[in-house]
Order: structure tokens, then sequence, then C-alpha cells
């Protein structure tokens, strides 16, 4: 098994780290050539309109969307949730529109109001999670087939939709294995 | 509990701009062709370093008015330049917001001894750096960002090549020293001594490390990433070229596709004249920008 990081911008270098870490082979994918044989797709933090203009440019935005739809699990961090929605309030920027769900961007503010958190994520067990928010945005709805996993002050911040997975903070810039693990597990 | 301001937080943002370009701009139609073209972040500034080359002067902070208009325009993260050592210069642009501050060589210095105790800020700080010790000096004041300090403003990136080759070389040296001799080299080189044990331990730096100062073509950014840098700075080589939108994209795309001589080629086609650069070895001693600060 083989996991594509999307590294066209941003922190994939620490997904394919903590991946590495759970036993898991990882490969860099900046073109569509690089995208055969994946066995699943993780999208990592970064700036989303940067990641979308790359993605259009380097074309691909059509086989990610068609392997996607033949079962492809994806996995979207920060910038990767906003790349996975259906809706970006108040933005017409690119998107794989995967998941049905709607995001606000930059939600908790500018990087003055970036924060750490423990959170709490039934699907993970009892002990807390500690989420990096780092000028993040959240969800601000779900249509029905979304299950919510994690809420912050009431904002949904962990989404699952079938194979596809989204967190509004950075799972691949804390040493807990546990949010990559039930991906790999569940989703896979 | 949620904590703000901590240094995973302020470090993690600059993570996220990893493999990106980071524009000089001076107008919010700029900062939107930045945007457009791909950029991770702007830096607002009033005068582009070849500008503030050729004004000579004084140069400071921007005025917060050209700050917020440009933090209103565009939805990418927004830094701002303060003077070296300017710690209120700072405290405002913490007031307004600005998502990163750099604390700038390309300024006119405000204290020759000391720089900005950074850790005292709740907002991220990058700073710029010839060598490995200046690196860990001002990661120990706080810095949660790095960058080569180059010669701003030349269009010319020989300056940092070297500093990006000094700081990586540096950093070789130490990672095959035996432990005893660590103490010695944090005395020579001036760093903190946590710090070189730190980067002897891992081999690289404990923070993100961009290269700026006189990149001007997409090879140019390709060559500072194969060199091992995490980023690229544009100061002055997009908006004082003839063809900012499209040299600012193909310089984007310089930076993810770096190792990839058959993209670079592609992108570097048609951009039209870059910024006329100068030779380093024209500008006297007092107006290299580069040797301000420690």
């Amino acid at each position: 098994m083989r996991i594509g990081v999307l590294a066209l911008q941003g922190a994939f270098r620490e997904h394919q780290k903590i991946l590495a870490e759970c036993g898991v082979e990882s490969t860099q994918i900046r073109k569509n050539t690089q995208l055969d044989g994946i066995s699943a797709l993780i999208i990592p933090g970064g700036e989303s309109t940067t990641i979308g203009k790359l993605m259009n440019e380097f074309g691909l935005f059509e086989p990610i969307t068609r392997m996607s739809e033949d079962g492809l699990p994806v996995f979207g961090t920060c910038a990767g949730l906003i790349m996975l929605a259906k809706e970006i309030n108040g933005s017409r920027q690119a998107r794989l529109n995967l998941m049905d769900i709607s995001v606000e961007r930059n939600a908790f503010g500018r990087q003055v109001d970036s924060f750490e958190a423990d959170l709490d994520i039934p699907v993970l067990g009892t002990r807390p999670y500690r989420a990096v928010f780092i000028r993040a945005p959240y969800i601000t709805s779900v249509g029905r087939s979304v299950q919510v996993l994690a809420k912050y002050e009431e904002k949904i911040v962990l989404a699952r939709q079938g194979n596809f997975m989204a967190a509004a903070f950075h799972p691949e810039l804390t040493a807990d294995l546990r949010l990559h693990r039930y991906f790999i597990e569940n989703c896979l | 509990m949620a904590e703000k301001g901590t240094w995973l937080v302020k470090k993690g943002l600059a993570e996220m701009l990893k493999g990106g370009v980071i524009m000089d701009v001076t107008t919010p139609e700029q900062a939107k062709i930045a945007e457009e073209a791909g950029a991770c972040a702007v830096m607002a500034l009033e005068r582009v370093p070849a500008d503030i080359r050729a004004a000579g002067g004084v140069a400071r902070m921007a005025e917060p008015t050209v700050i917020l208009k440009i933090m209103e325009a565009v939805t990418i993260p927004v830094m701002a330049k303060v003077r070296i050592g300017h710690f209120v210069e700072a405290q405002i642009l913490e007031s307004l917001g600005v998502d990163y501050i750099d604390e700038s060589e390309v300024l006119t210095p405000a204290d020759e001894n000391h720089h900005i105790n950074k850790n005292a800020f709740k907002v991220p700080f990058v700073c710029g750096a010839r060598n490995l010790g200046e690196a860990l000096r001002r990661i120990g004041e706080g810095a949660a960002m790095i960058r080569t300090k180059g010669e701003p403003g030349t269009g010319n990136v020989v300056e940092a090549v070297r500093h990006m080759r000094m700081v990586m070389g540096e950093m070789r040296r130490l990672q095959n020293m035996p432990k005893e001799e660590l103490m010695a080299a944090a005395k020579e080189m001036g760093a903190p001594y946590e710090l070189v044990l730190q980067v002897a331990e891992t081999g690289s730096l404990p923070v993100v490390n961009f290269a700026a100062g006189g990149i001007a073509t997409p090879a140019d950014a390709a060559l500072m990433m194969q060199l091992g840098c995490d980023g690229i700075f544009v100061g002055s080589g997009i908006f004082k070229s003839n063809e900012p939108a499209a040299r600012a994209k193909a310089i984007v795309a310089a930076t993810t596709h770096y190792s990839d001589p058959g993209m670079l080629a592609e992108v570097s086609k048609n951009l039209g004249e870059a910024m006329p650069g100068v030779e380093i070895a024209t500008i006297s001693p007092e107006y290299r920008m580069q040797d301000r600060g420690w």
C-alpha cells in the first residue's frame, strides 16, 4: 500500500513522516502522472488558493475527481478540508467538491487568533486529542450523509463522508498518530 | 482551553507556507496579482527593496493604512516588516493583526546592538541570517522562521546562495562533530548551546528556512530550493520586472517543480525582461543591507 500526499505546497513532508511512523509507504504527488497506483490521497495544510491554482495548472482536478468517484479515499487537513468541500462561503476558488459540507475560511480569525486545544474525538477513544488550529477553517453545515466526528466550541472541525475525511486542524504537526491510523483503518 | 501564540502555532504557520512563494507588494492591486498568481503569502511594504535602495534615507515600517488595505484585499496571510530592534513598530503591527512580522535588514536598523525579544509577542516573526550562528541567535530570541538575507533589491542571487550554502554546510559540520566539540562550536558561532545540540542531532534548523534577497527568475527560485531551502521570498523581482503577473506565476510553479528541469524550462518561457540586476561588488559596504544586524 502506498498513500499519495499532494506536494504542490504546504506541510506535505509532515504527513509523510507520520505515515512512515504508522508503517505506511507514501509518495509525493505534483503531476497527474504520479497518481498511478496510490491507495489513498492526503491533501495537506497549506494555502488553499495556492494549492487550487497549482492543481488547476498541472491538470490534477480531473484525474483526482475521477479516482475519488471510483473509490479513492481522500483525507484533507485545513487547506485540504477546503479543497474537499462543496461550498466555500463567499469564495469561488477552485475545489474538488467531494464532500457535502460548507466551510468558512479563516473562520477563527487571523494568525494572532490561531490556537491549540484539546478535542474530544469519540471515534479515537477517551484520551483528548491535542489539535493545532492555524488560520483554520471550520465546517458551517453538513449534508445528511456526513458524519460529524468532532466539534470545538460547537463548530464542526472533523467530519467523514464514506471514504473522505476532513479536519480543520493539523494532525501532521503533532506526534499523535491516532487520526492517520483511523483514516487508514476505516477509510481505505 | 485554547492556547494562543504558542511556539507550535507560530512555527506551524511557517510550516504551512513551505514550498510556496511570499511576494513583496506595495498596493492592494499588487496583492491581488500576487494572490492570483498563487503566492502563499504577501509582504506588505511602502516600497520594494530596489526602490528603498534607490531612495536612500531612513526606511521605516509601512504606514498602517497601506498594510490594512492589503489585508482587506487578499485572503492569504499578510506579513509586514519592522526595523531591526524596533519593538514598538512590532507592537503596532501585532495590534493591526498582521500574520507574520519580518524583523528586516531591508529597513534602517533602529538598534545597533539588540534585536527584538520576539518571545514577548503572540504574532510570529521571521528574521534574516547569513550563517548558522546568526540563525540560531534569532531563533533563541523567538524567531519562528528564518530566511537568508541575500542582498535585497539587487536581482542578484549570489548572496542568497552564499548564505544558504553557509547555513547548510555549518549544519553538516555540527552533525559530524563529536559531542565534546559542540560547546566550542557554540562559542565560536555565538549561538545558544541548546540549539547547537539540537541541530547536531537533527541536521536541520528547528524552524522553517526560506530563501530571500536577490531572487529574480524561476531558475533562481528552483536553485535555492535545490540547495535545500523550504520556500521563497521574492522582493523586487516581481514588480520590478516587465510582466509581473506572468513572472509571479512562473516563480510559483518553479518553486513547486524545482527538481523537474523540463517543467522549469516550460515555465521560464516568454516572461519578458527580468528586473535589472546589480553586481554586488559595485555596492559600497555602507549600502550593503546584509551587514545590518548581527
